[in-house]
């Protein structure tokens, strides 16, 4: 099977092809770096992201929120689903736990910015 | 009248590294008058990570990245006044400024550092026929919207422009719920970064559409649908190519503009490529004591490297009020062959530091270029690029070595792949 | 009952109202739209003419030339923005010289006064900018420019400050006779009243052909409109014209009263009495035909576009104004230069109603009204002690006006229900963002000051809702 992607390393938005055999990538070509080979290997098998968005807060407030590090890309809107339903209480400070383990990834949603 | 040695116009990331700058460089009376209710700038609403690659190593939200720099001030002790606008700037740097704690009040200042920002370009500027219904609102005023106040402007979205700003709010909208229909650019390459384009659209099936326009736009009391077409190298839309998308917003990123009314007021030359101050090496403007940094002086792509220019621009404000420098040659900068403009416009050959960063852009995409600066016919430094274009800013380093004893002006170029 | 119900509340609506408010009467005005001045009255070149331009002996050169006379000092009793500017009319080809010293005649058998033709250099000393394409002009020093919305503003609120009703989002469906008085059917329900005065803009024949043998049809006709930024509001002083042809008075170029430089009108004859869309090829014929009188005008620096609709009748170049059928006044077919006639318009319908009704005068009348105060336009001093007086006036909610919450929670407490209410009474959002910045603050004001959340606040009325919903509603 093969996978057509735009390498994002740099601007040259490298078109990149990659062969996936079994759940591991073979080959890739099209890129014109290492940037995009390595892009191409992690993004065909587990691509990740970092979801960011607001919470509303119990005082109707939004606070903004991230998660602390990236999550597979397939849950990105079981993490927005997992925002609309938060209700954290104030104060919240940057870096501050909103949701613990947030859909089963392991990774903490956290407050980006402070409401005392 | 009250007086200060150094008044810092914008409390936003370039206001706050000047000011931190000026504070580390010795200067003990600063004072930030910042509009908002808040220091930090557009960046409390730019809530999506990818700030602070550069400064810290690290991918920061905007609210994250400002707070280090809010956190800063607070730990200096910098005085700042919030909710409070400078109305006026006069050639003797009086600032006339406005705030509910403040009344209206006269300060006088040593020194001025323009850390004002930009605005968006609003929908007259391109002149979009149709009709003026609600539902329209600039990329930047729905993400205030949206990410500061908790509201939704709609929940079918067509995104016209493809900057960072538009790309970043077709996710944004789409994780809140809301069908993005189509991202439309007029030209036939977009200004966002690739990575943008991939996490902000791709990942999210939205369509973008190079080479596109809105022509019109229909609904009466709220917006009901625009009509899409697409254009030719000249930009006019191409007859039989109209599609009409209903929706119920359209977010215009269309472009920014460096808000430089102030500056106008106090007398500063500005560069018409730009729309900003015309600076030197240290960032001093036309007039002398008032320097410009950040988007005010031209509009940048990332942050960090406003963080760095207002850096410099603190540290030449504390220096003028401190020691005031000896002017030396100044040396001219210009664009040409594809590089659209330079800041600084020139620098002093004496006075430099011993590398300074001219940044431009580049007035359309190019594969295997280099830039090339040169003194006359004389090349100084030759940068090989695999890609330029013009949604990216270029920094190209001269060396004060460099500079020839008898040269009056540095010209920069894109030097094209031989075909 | 009512002994007057006033139909339409634009202009010359609102002049009718603050005129009959001198006298002792029960009355209404009742206006489809959210606010005052939404149709005709708030799209237009808002000139003052001179009066030149009407044929003579006409209604049009009837109250042009005596509204052009009233409006200094109605500015000044009501205080809103006026500027005599001056207006000049191009010529550019020797040819058209008998058109333009035709045009002459008529301004001085119209009465208007200090007429006199520039040439060459006078010319180009008075108006450096011009095209030197220009042979001559005819220079009206008596044509000035006025705001339209602050304007009519005005004459609504010093209508209300003596009694007039005012009723809005109200739409007059049909009208008949029931005895000795009207019934008038709108929207919202029944009204009834012994005297209907219509000033209904593009809708005017649809009222009068209720009630009047001799039909009308109004044409509306579409001109589309260019704004630039405040930096080019001196490219030129006085209003600049090209010579007219017989579809009005050509694309202009004038600065506005707050220092805009406003290009236009198109001239375009529709049957849709309600779209104000702007179109390309419209858009283009302003740029194209405003550059033949100043060249190298900065396109780019336009801040917004729009067109507004002119009453014009297919039966008439002239106005219809009186009393139509018995106890049914109206202005009719209120096209340019209707702006400049409305005050004159109102005081001879009103004195016409009063005398029908043979209604006395109130001894308590006030003709005075303030506006909401302009801070940009204070000297520090004055300015210092209102914000020392109230903070709120320290406040800048619109940065590229300048515009304080004092001034937008004033101009909510007058009246103003939307973003573009506000925007007309004080300007918020008028400038060349547009209202990027100060849209979401303003909304905040309006939420606060009329108590309703952000999900009822409209752009302009009617469905034009500004947000869908708070985020994350459909979890909590």
């Amino acid at each position: 099977m093969t996978r057509q992607l735009t390498c994002i390393g740099c601007p040259m938005g490298c078109q990149l092809t990659a062969t996936v055999e079994n759940g591991v990538v073979t080959t890739v070509t099209g890129n014109t770096c290492k940037r995009g080979d390595d892009y191409a290997r992690k993004e065909c098998v587990a691509p990740m992201r970092t979801v960011t968005g607001t919470v509303r807060m119990a005082d109707g407030r939004v606070v903004s929120v991230r998660t602390r590090t990236d999550v597979p890309k397939a849950k990105m809107f079981d993490v927005a689903e997992a925002f609309n339903r938060a209700r954290p209480a104030a104060p919240l400070h940057i870096g501050d736990v909103v949701i613990a383990d947030v859909c089963g990834t392991g990774v903490d949603v956290v407050a980006t910015s402070n409401r005392e | 009248m009250k007086k200060v040695q150094l008044a810092i116009v914008g409390g936003g990331p370039a206001g706050l590294a000047a000011a931190i700058a000026a504070r580390e460089a010795g200067l003990q009376d600063i004072l930030i008058i910042e509009r908002g209710e808040a220091l930090g700038g557009i960046l409390g609403q730019c809530i999506h990570a990818g700030f602070g690659l550069h400064t810290f190593g690290q991918e920061l939200t905007g609210p994250e990245y400002a707070q280090r720099f809010i956190d800063r001030v607070e730990d200096m002790k910098i005085p700042y006044l919030l909710g409070t606008m400078v109305l006026d700037i006069n050639e003797n740097k009086v600032l006339t400024v406005t705030g509910r704690e403040t009344g209206l009040i006269q300060i006088q200042a040593e020194a001025i550092v323009l850390a004002m920002g930009c605005r968006e370009r609003p929908r007259g500027a391109l002149n979009i026929p149709g009709t003026r219904p609600a539902g329209i609102y600039s990329a930047g005023t729905a993400q205030r919207l949206v990410n500061l106040e908790g509201y939704l402007p709609g929940k079918n979205v067509v995104i016209l422009g493809s900057g960072d700003i538009g790309l970043i709010m077709a996710r944004r909208m789409t994780l809140e719920g809301a069908k993005v229909h189509a991202v439309a650019e007029v030209m036939p390459y977009s200004g966002g970064l690739k990575r943008n384009i991939v996490q902000c659209l791709d990942d999210f099936n939205i369509p973008l559409l190079l080479s596109t326009t809105v022509v019109d736009i229909q609904g009466r009391g709220h917006i009901e649908s625009v009509t899409l077409a697409q254009v030719d190298e000249r930009r006019k839309p191409i007859p039989g190519t109209e599609k009409v998308i209903p929706c119920d917003t359209l977010l215009l990123s269309v472009g920014l503009l460096p808000e430089n009314e102030l500056s106008l007021s106090a007398g500063v030359a500005l560069d018409g490529v730009t729309g900003g101050p015309v600076v030197g090496d240290d960032l001093a403007t036309s007039v002398p004591g008032v320097f410009a940094c950040g988007n005010v002086l031209h509009v940048h792509d990332l942050v960090d490297f406003v963080s760095e220019e207002a850096g410099r621009a603190g540290r030449s404000a504390a220096e003028y009020v401190l020691h005031r420098r000896s002017a030396g040659r100044t040396v001219a900068l210009r664009g040409k062959n594809g590089v659209r403009y330079t800041v600084p416009q020139h620098i002093d050959a004496d006075a430099m530091a011993d590398t300074v960063t001219v940044r431009f852009r580049v007035g359309q995409p190019y594969r295997g270029a280099a830039l090339c600066a040169w003194a006359g016919d004389r090349l100084i430094r030759r940068i090989p690029k695999r890609i330029l274009t013009p949604g990216e800013m270029e920094s190209f380093p001269i060396r004060k070595a460099d500079i020839p004893a008898d040269c009056d002006t540095i010209t920069f170029t894109v030097e094209e792949a031989a075909q | 009952m009512y002994d007057v119900l006033i139909v339409g509340g634009g202009a010359v609506g609102c002049a009718v109202a603050r005129e009959l408010s001198r006298y002792q009467l029960n009355m209404c005005l009742v206006e489809r739209g959210e606010d005052v001045c939404v149709g005709t009255s708030k799209a237009n070149s808002a000139i003052v003419h001179a009066g030149f331009d009407a044929a003579p002996g006409t209604l049009k050169a009837r109250f042009n030339v005596e509204g052009s006379e009233m409006m200094e000092d109605l500015s000044r009793e009501l205080d809103f923005d006026y500027r005599r500017n001056g207006a000049l009319v191009l010529c550019f080809h020797e040819a058209d010289m008998p058109r333009l010293r035709e045009l002459h005649q008529r301004g001085k058998k119209n009465h208007v006064q200090g007429l006199e033709i520039l040439w060459g250099d006078a010319l180009r000393k008075k108006e450096p900018a011009l095209s030197d394409k220009v042979y001559a002009a005819l220079y009206a020093p008596t044509s000035a420019i006025v705001c339209p919305f602050g304007m009519t503003v005005a004459l609504y609120e010093n209508a209300r400050k003596n009694g007039c009703q005012f009723q809005f989002d109200t739409a007059v469906e049909t009208i008949e006779r029931t005895g000795d008085h009207f019934t008038v059917h709108t929207s919202r329900g029944d009204m009834a009243a012994r005297v209907v005065v219509s000033c209904a803009g593009v809708h005017g024949d649809t009222l009068h052909n209720q009630l009047c043998h001799k039909q009308y049809h109004t044409v509306p006709r579409r001109g589309e409109y260019c704004l630039l930024d405040k930096k080019d509001g001196k490219i030129v002083d006085r209003t600049i014209f090209q010579l007219p042809s017989a579809m009005g008075k050509g694309i202009l170029v004038t600065p506005t009263v707050h220092g805009n430089l406003l290009l236009g009108p198109t001239a375009a004859d529709q049957e849709d009495r309600d779209s104000v869309a702007t179109t390309a090829a419209g858009l283009d014929t302003v740029t194209a035909t405003a550059a033949l009188s100043v060249p190298g005008l900065p396109m780019r620096d336009v801040i917004t576009s729009f067109a507004g609709l002119r009453a014009h009748l297919a039966e008439t170049d002239d106005f219809v104004i009186g009393e139509s059928a018995e106890n049914f006044f109206e202005a009719l077919g209120i096209e340019s230069p209707g702006l400049t006639s409305a005050p004159a318009i109102g005081q001879y319908l009103a004195k016409a109603v009063a005398e029908k009704l043979r209604a006395a005068e109130k001894a308590d009348f006030d003709p005075t009204r303030r506006d909401i105060p302009h801070l940009r336009e204070m000297d520090f001093e004055a300015r210092a002690a209102l914000v020392a007086e109230n903070p709120a006036y320290g406040n800048v909610i619109c940065r590229c006006e300048g515009i304080s919450e004092g001034e937008i929670v004033e101009a909510i407490h007058r009246g103003a229900r939307s973003l573009d209410g506000v925007k007309r009474r004080c300007r918020a959002g008028m400038g060349r963002c547009q209202g990027g910045f100060c849209s979401p603050k303003v909304m905040a004001l309006l939420c606060r000051e009329l108590g309703v959340p952000m999900e009822a606040l409209t752009k302009s009325g009617g469905g034009s809702y500004l947000v869908q919903g708070m985020t994350k509603e459909a979890q909590a």
